[in-house]
C-alpha cells in the first residue's frame, strides 16, 4: 500500500527524518497500521498538501501532552486491542494517570515521561522483544536515562543514585548475570505505567510479591508493631531498597556488621535473640562446611559417598529455611530448623569419617595381602629354583 | 599325600587318570630370551576368570533396570560386605584384561607366532580380543551413570555410521531409537549371557589349538635355539612353566588388589536422560584411538561423510588384521617385514592417539 509519508520523511533531515528500517520493524507497522493511524492525513496522496490535509484528520506533530491520550485511543479500547493481542492489557492509560509522571503531566509538566519516552517513537517493539527498551533486561537503563541524570532531576529534588545502587544489587545480578527474567527491575517494585514510589506501609507488600514466607513471618513477628510505631518501613530498614546486597549471617548478631544493634542495645531481649539466632545459623553453616570437607576428602580417595553428599543438601535446605525463619525474630523457630539441619550434617560427617576409616582399613588389608602375595611369589621362585637344580643334577648324573 | 594317592587311584580306576594326565608330564615349552611374552596369554586368561568370578558375585545384587541399576551398584559399594572390593576388582580387572589381551596380540604379532600352522590360533585369538572389547563396551553402561550413559550414546551413534546396516545396528543395540532402560537391559543380556557363552566356546577352541600346535619359537631365534642342548631349550610344562605362570598370576592379582584398594573405581552420578551431555564425553581408553581419529576427520571426504569413511576404514583394518597370517610369507620375506612394520605403526598409532586424546581431554 502506498505510503507517501515515508517517501518524503525518509529523505528529510532530522528532526523530520524517519528511519525506514526502524519504521518497518515497529510492531504497529507489522500489525497493519501506518503513519496516518497516529498522525492522520492521507498517505495515498502524492501531493503533500492533500496528504497532510487537516480536513483529512492530519494532526502533524503530536505534542508531549497529547501522546498518552493518543496512544490510549487504541490501547484503552479492549474490543479493538483484542483483535491484535487478546492478552494485552488495556489499563495502561488509567494507570498512567495515577502515576507521578501522569499526575505531573496533567499539571502541565511536559518534562516527565510519556509513552514514547520509554517505548520509543517510530521503532516500537513489544516488551517481550529483547531489543525493546522496556524488555526486563533494559527497563533499568530506560528509567536511568532520566532518573540517573542529575541535571534533569534537579528540578524534582530526586536522588540519582538509584541506577548505580541497583546495578550493585543482588536483584540486578540475578537478572543481568543469571538471565533470570523473573528477578525484579525498576517496574517490578514501582509499577510501570502507574510508576510511583511505594509508601512506607506498602513496602512490605511489594517485597512480599516474591518473598512470601519472609513477609508472613515478619507479619507475625514483634518487629511488625515496633516498626509501625517507629514509622520504619519493613524490609528496606534492614535490607535497603535499590542496593540490596546478598544477605549474610553477620547482618544478624552483635558484631560490627550487625543491623540489630541499630535499635537494640546490650542486655535487651532483642540483643540476646540476635546473638542466639546468629550463633545457631553459624553453627549449622560450620557443621555443613565440616561435613562437606570430610566427604570431599573421602571422595578424593575414591570412596563412594554420593548418598551422604546428596543428603547433605537437606542440611543446606534447613539452613536456608532457618535464614528465612529469622524474619519471625523468634529464636525457637530458628532453632527448630537448625536442629534438623544439624542432625543431617552430623550424619553426613559420620558417613564421611566412616568412609575415611574404611579407606585406611583397605590400605591395611592391601598391605597384608601384598606381603602374602610376595611371600607366595618368592616361595614359588625358590621352589622352582630347587626343582630345576635337582633336575639338572639328575640329568648330569645320568 | 596318602589321601591324594587314594583319590588319584580312584580317578585312575574309573577314568584312566594317568592316561589323561600323561601329556602334561611329557609336554614341554620352548625356553629362550623372549619366553616372558608367553605369560601374557595366561595372564589374560587369569583376568578373564577373575571377571567371571567377580561378575557372578555382582549379579547377586545388581539390578538391570534404569530405575534400579545405579542404586544397586551404589548399594554394592557401600552396604554389601566387601562389595566395594568385588566391584572395583571387576572394573579394574576389565581394563587390565583388555590391556593384557592387546599386549598378548602384539607380542604374538612381533614374535611371528601366528605363522603356519597357527593361523587359526591367531584368528580365534583376534575374535576373542573383539569379544573382550564388546565386554568392555556393554559393561561400561551397566552402572547407569552419567558418563556411561552419554558415552554409550556417542558409541552407538558411531555404530550408526556403518554403511547399509548402521541404522538397523544402532536400533538393535539400543533397543529403540534412543539410549533408554531398554538399552541397559539389552546390554546386560549381552554382557552376562551372549558374550560369556561365545567367549567360553572360542576360548576352548583357542586353548585346544594352543595345546595342539604348542608354543612357537620366534623365527629370528630358531637357529640359535635349535643349537642349544634339549634340557636348555625346553622346560616342562608341568610344573615348571605352570608355576612360572602362577607367579605371573599372583603378580597380576597384587596389581589388581592395589588398584582396587588405592583407587576404587568411581561410580559418578546417576544418569539423567533429560540432562544435557556434560562436556568432554568420551569412551573408555581402549576406544580412544578410534574416537579421536573420527573426531579429527573432516566432515566430508570426497562424496562420503568423514565419520563413515573412518568407520569403514577401521572395519577394513580389523578384517586385514584378522587375516594377517594368510598375508604373511616366509619369515625372511619382504611381506613378513612389511607386516612387522605395520604392527609397529599400528602400535605407535594407537598409543599416540590415546595419549593425544588424554592430553587434549
Amino acid at each position: 500500500m502506498k505510503n507517501s509519508c515515508l517517501e518524503c520523511h525518509t529523505l528529510l533531515p532530522p528532526p523530520m527524518n524517519v528511519d525506514p528500517e526502524q519504521a518497518n520493524q515497529d510492531i504497529h507497522t507489522q500489525k497493519g497500521l501506518s503513519c496516518s493511524s497516529c498522525h492522520g492525513g492521507d498517505p495515498s496522496q502524492d501531493d503533500p498538501l492533500r496528504a497532510m490535509d487537516p480536513a483529512k484528520g492530519f494532526r502533524g506533530k503530536i505534542t508531549r501532552q497529547q501522546i498518552p491520550k493518543l496512544c490510549a485511543q487504541c490501547h484503552s479500547d479492549a474490543a479493538y486491542i483484542r483483535g491484535f493481542n487478546p492478552s494485552l492489557r488495556t489499563d495502561q492509560y488509567s494507570q498512567y494517570l495515577t502515576s507521578r509522571h501522569g499526575q505531573r503531566l496533567s499539571q502541565g509538566d511536559t518534562r516527565v515521561a510519556v509513552c514514547t519516552d520509554c517505548h520509543g517513537v517510530h521503532g516500537i517493539r513489544p516488551a517481550t522483544d529483547t531489543r525493546s527498551t522496556v524488555h526486563p533486561l533494559h527497563v533499568a537503563e530506560t528509567c536511568a536515562r532520566c532518573h540517573a541524570d542529575p541535571e534533569y532531576m534537579k528540578a524534582y529534588g530526586l536522588p540519582t543514585s538509584q541506577f548505580d545502587d541497583y546495578r550493585n544489587s543482588v536483584h540486578h545480578r540475578a537478572l543481568a548475570e543469571r538471565g533470570d527474567l523473573s528477578a525484579p527491575t525498576c517496574s517490578t517494585c514501582h509499577g510501570n505505567h502507574g510508576a510511583a514510589p511505594p509508601g512506607v506501609a506498602a513496602v512490605e507488600f511489594v517485597c512480599a510479591t516474591c518473598h512470601v514466607f519472609q513477609a508472613q513471618l515478619f507479619d507475625g513477628s514483634p518487629h511488625k508493631a515496633a516498626f509501625a510505631v517507629m514509622g520504619l518501613p519493613a524490609c528496606v530498614t534492614c535490607h535497603g531498597n535499590h542496593r540490596i546486597t546478598e544477605p549474610n549471617d553477620t547482618m544478624l548478631g552483635t558484631g560490627p556488621e550487625s543491623l540489630c544493634l541499630r535499635c537494640h542495645t546490650e542486655g535487651d531481649g532483642g540483643y540476646q535473640a540476635a546473638e542466639q539466632m546468629q550463633e545457631q545459623l553459624l553453627g549449622l553453616a560450620r557443621a555443613i562446611e565440616q561435613a562437606q570437607q570430610v566427604l570431599d576428602r573421602a571422595e578424593q580417595t575414591g570412596m563412594e559417598v554420593g548418598q551422604p553428599k546428596l543428603e547433605l543438601g537437606q542440611a543446606r535446605d534447613a539452613l536456608t529455611k532457618a535464614r528465612v525463619a529469622i524474619h519471625g525474630f523468634q529464636p525457637d523457630r530458628v532453632l527448630a530448623e537448625v536442629q534438623t539441619g544439624l542432625e543431617v550434617a552430623r550424619a553426613a560427617q559420620q558417613a564421611g569419617t566412616k568412609a575415611l576409616e574404611e579407606y585406611d582399613f583397605r590400605r591395611l588389608g592391601l598391605a597384608i595381602s601384598l606381603v602374602l602375595i610376595l611371600s607366595v611369589v618368592i616361595g614359588l621362585r625358590l621352589y622352582l629354583k630347587q626343582l630345576e637344580a635337582n633336575s639338572q643334577k639328575r640329568s648330569n648324573a645320568s | 599325600m596318602r589321601l591324594w594317592r587314594l583319590l588319584r587311584d580312584w580317578l585312575d580306576e574309573r577314568f584312566g587318570w594317568a592316561e589323561l594326565t600323561a601329556f602334561l608330564r611329557k609336554k614341554t615349552v620352548p625356553r629362550h630370551r623372549y619366553s616372558v611374552w608367553y605369560y601374557l596369554g595366561g595372564i589374560t586368561l587369569f583376568l578373564f576368570v577373575v571377571q567371571v568370578c567377580t561378575g557372578t558375585l555382582l549379579l547377586l545384587y545388581y539390578r538391570p533396570s534404569s530405575s534400579e541399576a545405579f542404586r544397586s551398584v551404589q548399594y554394592i559399594m557401600t552396604e554389601v560386605e566387601f562389595g566395594w572390593l568385588v566391584r572395583s576388582i571387576h572394573s579394574w580387572g576389565a581394563n587390565l584384561m583388555i590391556f593384557a589381551a592387546f599386549a598378548h596380540m602384539f607380542s604374538v604379532l612381533f614374535l611371528k607366532a601366528y605363522r603356519k600352522p597357527r593361523e587359526l590360533t591367531w584368528v580365534s585369538g583376534m575374535l576373542l580380543l573383539l569379544l573382550v572389547l564388546a565386554f568392555g563396551f556393554s559393561g561400561y553402561l551397566l552402572p547407569w551413570n552419567t558418563l556411561a550413559f552419554f558415552a554409550t550414546k556417542v558409541g552407538t551413534d558411531i555404530v550408526a555410521q556403518v554403511p547399509l546396516v548402521g541404522d538397523w545396528l544402532k536400533v538393535f543395540l539400543r533397543g529403540g531409537e534412543e539410549v533408554t532402560g531398554a538399552t541397559l537391559t539389552r546390554f546386560f543380556g549381552f554382557h552376562v549371557a551372549v558374550l560369556p557363552g561365545l567367549t567360553t566356546l572360542l576360548l576352548i577352541v583357542h586353548l585346544l589349538l594352543v595345546q595342539r600346535f604348542g608354543i612357537s619359537v620366534p623365527p629370528s631365534l630358531e637357529a640359535e635355539w635349535q643349537a642349544l642342548p634339549p634340557e636348555q631349550r625346553e622346560m616342562k610344562f608341568f610344573p615348571n612353566f605352570l608355576l612360572r605362570e602362577l607367579m605371573a598370576w599372583y603378580v597380576a592379582l597384587g596389581i589388581l588388589g592395589a588398584l582396587a584398594a588405592l583407587a576404587p573405581w568411581k561410580l559418578g552420578t546417576e544418569a539423567d536422560p533429560f540432562a544435557p551431555a556434560p562436556a568432554g564425553i568420551r569412551p573408555e581408553w581402549y576406544f580412544l584411538f578410534m574416537f579421536e581419529t573420527l573426531k579429527l576427520l573432516p566432515a566430508r571426504i570426497w562424496i562420503f561423510e568423514g565419520e563413515q569413511v573412518g568407520v569403514v576404514a577401521f572395519g577394513l583394518a580389523a578384517v586385514v588384521w584378522l587375516l594377517l597370517p594368510f598375508l604373511d610369507g616366509n619369515a625372511a620375506g619382504r611381506r613378513a617385514r612389511w607386516i612387522t612394520g605395520l604392527g609397529f605403526f599400528a602400535l605407535a598409532y594407537m598409543a599416540g592417539m590415546t595419549l593425544y586424546a588424554f592430553l587434549m581431554g
